[in-house]
């Protein structure tokens, strides 16, 4: 198995590479520089052209490009244009909340899915069935911020369940306080999200049964006399689990980098908000560190996504 | 554009065979009005259509979109404003007419721009194999694991001159990938099939055995990906369009209606602003995806037959 995760990790670098460079260049295409928002009307521009030349740039650009990759290494993403303060700190706060949202999502998701799944694919086209693939047809189709805003205008403003923005209530206390307060602001989004993640979960799980249902280690159980609980549970399930298993890891560093627009529906103050915000104040070493970060989680999910296959499932192991 | 042609074309060539027992076509027709429910989204979408495409010849876009502050935020209904109006005082339901139209329009550009790449690419990529095939999957691979929605924000508000149709290849430019991996896939099935072989060992250059010889093959799979691809790219749009990051500001869009409810006065005081267009794009997406899935079962039923 390490063999295997090796070998994906190294398929990896190069990909980490040209993610950098494609991003360095998207970085250079963005207006302005790391002074932009240091100086004032005063400056002389003669005192900002010799500040320029001393940070390097004038320099070619790979030697520009070696040196921002250096700089990432050190852990050093530049410093915010509009707050004046090191991007990482800015960023950390809020990957923090979207961490949370994240994680509450995908279990919402999974304590979904999965039921629905089972139904589906064991009452393959009887009513159950039918229902679930109306559920899902539906949250594939619907493009998700439309949910997100119905959602909203239905939960959280007609009938007021939930808190419409926010983290945190300002007037929350104590530790269990705090606690309660966030995860009653994080419900409402973190259930819209859930729900049109479930598409692919819910058909993979469907489509694996249906399809084990048939295979001859099913006919040799039932066969030699298992009974049908026990079959479906241990032989039909356990390898219909595998492909939903192995989406863990796409589905969750998915939903880091991609919370853009629930964020923002409701002005939850996580990365894709912190996005969203630094794009308007064209804070452009902000957007950057963001970009390279959704992009690296990306790559790591899909590395964690293959690791967890490999360990679920040896067939696909390479000898 | 190109697109359409080739499918018109194809079906020419399907017209010509009567012998044949069924073309996909009439088979895909035929699965359609035998579905109630997908004849009834076939029905809605030319509703749409006409609402949209027809009304628009109706309206001029300028006057659509000229502000005049006295009329703003007027109710449903009142003064002559059937759905009423928005901050700038333009009518809702002529800005759905435009929007929808433009959303639709955008949706297909990218589609088309979409389609033939992912098309030649997978053509390409299927029927060689070997090398051409691992370098241009590599690139597939890595396109898709980009953070496309941050990079085309970025793009939208960094690009000079920017106009819609910049948006259609800023779209474009990410969407091939996922037609080009399904249409590798099928032309992979496709490359040992006698008739390939057959063309081959008669000398047939592999321009021709790709283009003239698969694709007609593959019609069927092209048709349900252009459905469904048209509704998810319009998903694509509008959602740009909603966080203010697609079209520009003076074309009006569905996600540019829906984005009122950004606002949270927007949202309870004045849902006549955002209401209209998400019911629309909720019309639009439920039922051309319906469509879409009545000829994916369609399509499966003409395999099942051959």
């Amino acid at each position: 198995m390490w063999k295997t995760v090796l070998r994906r990790v190294l398929i990896m670098i190069p990909q980490v590479i040209i993610l950098s460079i494609l991003i360095f260049f998207l970085a250079k295409m963005m207006p302005g520089d790391p002074f932009s928002g240091q100086i004032n009307p005063n400056t002389d521009p003669k005192q900002l052209e010799a500040l320029k030349r001393a940070a390097g740039l004038y320099d070619p650009i790979p030697v520009q490009y070696g040196r921002w990759v250096g700089n990432l290494f050190k852990g050093d993403l530049g410093t915010s244009y509009i707050q004046h303060v090191p991007v990482t700190s800015l960023i950390a706060d809020r990957a923090v909340n979207t961490f949370w949202l994240a994680l509450l999502t995908t279990t919402i998701s999974y304590g979904i899915s999965i039921p629905l799944g089972i139904t589906a694919g064991r009452h393959q086209d009887e009513w159950q069935d039918q229902a679930v693939q109306i559920f899902n047809y539906v949250t594939f189709a619907v493009p998700p911020f439309v949910f997100y805003i119905l959602g909203i205008w239905l939960f959280g403003f007609t009938l007021g369940w939930f808190p419409i923005s926010g983290s945190v209530s300002p007037n929350a206390s104590g530790f269990w306080g705090t606690l309660g307060s966030q995860i009653y602001h994080i419900i409402l989004p973190a259930c819209l999200v859930a729900l049109i993640t479930t598409t692919s979960i819910v058909q993979y799980l469907r489509t694996g049964i249906v399809d084990n249902k048939v295979e001859d280690y099913v006919r040799t159980a039932h066969s030699k006399g298992v009974p049908e609980n026990v079959v479906f549970r241990k032989h039909i399930l356990r390898n219909s689990l595998l492909p939903i298993a192995s989406s863990f890891g796409t589905t969750i560093t998915g939903l880091l980098s991609g919370s853009m627009i629930v964020e923002s529906v409701f002005s939850y103050p996580g990365m894709g908000k912190l996005f969203l915000d630094s794009i308007g104040q064209r804070d452009y070493t902000t957007l950057t560190a963001l970009i390279l970060i959704f992009g690296i989680l990306t790559l790591l999910g899909n590395l964690l996504s293959d690791i967890i296959m490999s360990i679920v499932d040896p067939r696909i192991r390479i000898k | 554009m190109s697109e359409k042609k080739e499918n018109t074309s194809t079906e020419e060539v399907n017209k010509k065979k009567v012998s044949a027992p069924a073309s996909s076509i009439k088979v895909i027709a035929r699965e359609i009005f035998k579905d109630k429910v997908a004849l009834t989204a076939f029905i809605v979408i030319i509703a749409i259509l006409l609402f949209t495409f027809g009304g628009s010849l109706f309206l001029n876009a300028e006057k659509v979109t000229e502000t005049n502050i006295i009329d703003a935020y007027y109710g449903w209904g009142t003064n002559g404003h059937l759905l009423g109006t928005d901050d700038g005082g333009r009518d809702i339901v002529k800005l759905l007419i435009m929007g929808g139209r433009n959303s639709i329009l955008i949706g297909m550009g990218v589609t088309a721009i979409c389609e033939v790449v992912g098309l030649v690419v997978g053509l390409v990529s299927g029927y060689y194999g070997g090398y051409i095939d691992a370098i241009i999957m590599r690139i597939v691979d890595f396109i898709q694991v980009l953070p496309v929605m941050p990079i085309e924000i970025v793009l939208v508000t960094v690009i000079p001159h920017y106009s819609p149709l910049s948006l259609v290849w800023i779209i474009s430019m990410f969407g091939w990938t996922g037609t080009a991996r399904y249409f590798r896939a099928f032309i992979l099935s496709q490359r040992g099939r006698d008739y390939v072989l057959a063309s081959k060992t008669s000398g047939s250059s592999d321009f021709k055995i790709m283009f003239r010889e698969v694709l007609p093959n593959i019609t069927s799979m092209i048709i349900i990906d252009v459905v469904i691809a048209i509704a998810s790219n319009i998903g694509v749009e509008t959602t740009l369009s909603f966080i203010d990051y697609g079209l520009p500001s003076s074309v009006p869009s569905l996600g540019t209606l829906i984005g009122f409810a950004n606002d949270p006065v927007n949202v309870v005081s004045r849902p006549w602003l955002w209401l209209p267009a998400t019911v629309m794009l909720l019309a639009i997406s439920l039922s051309i995806n319906y469509v879409g899935r009545a000829l994916q079962r369609a399509g499966d039923a003409r395999q099942r037959e051959n």
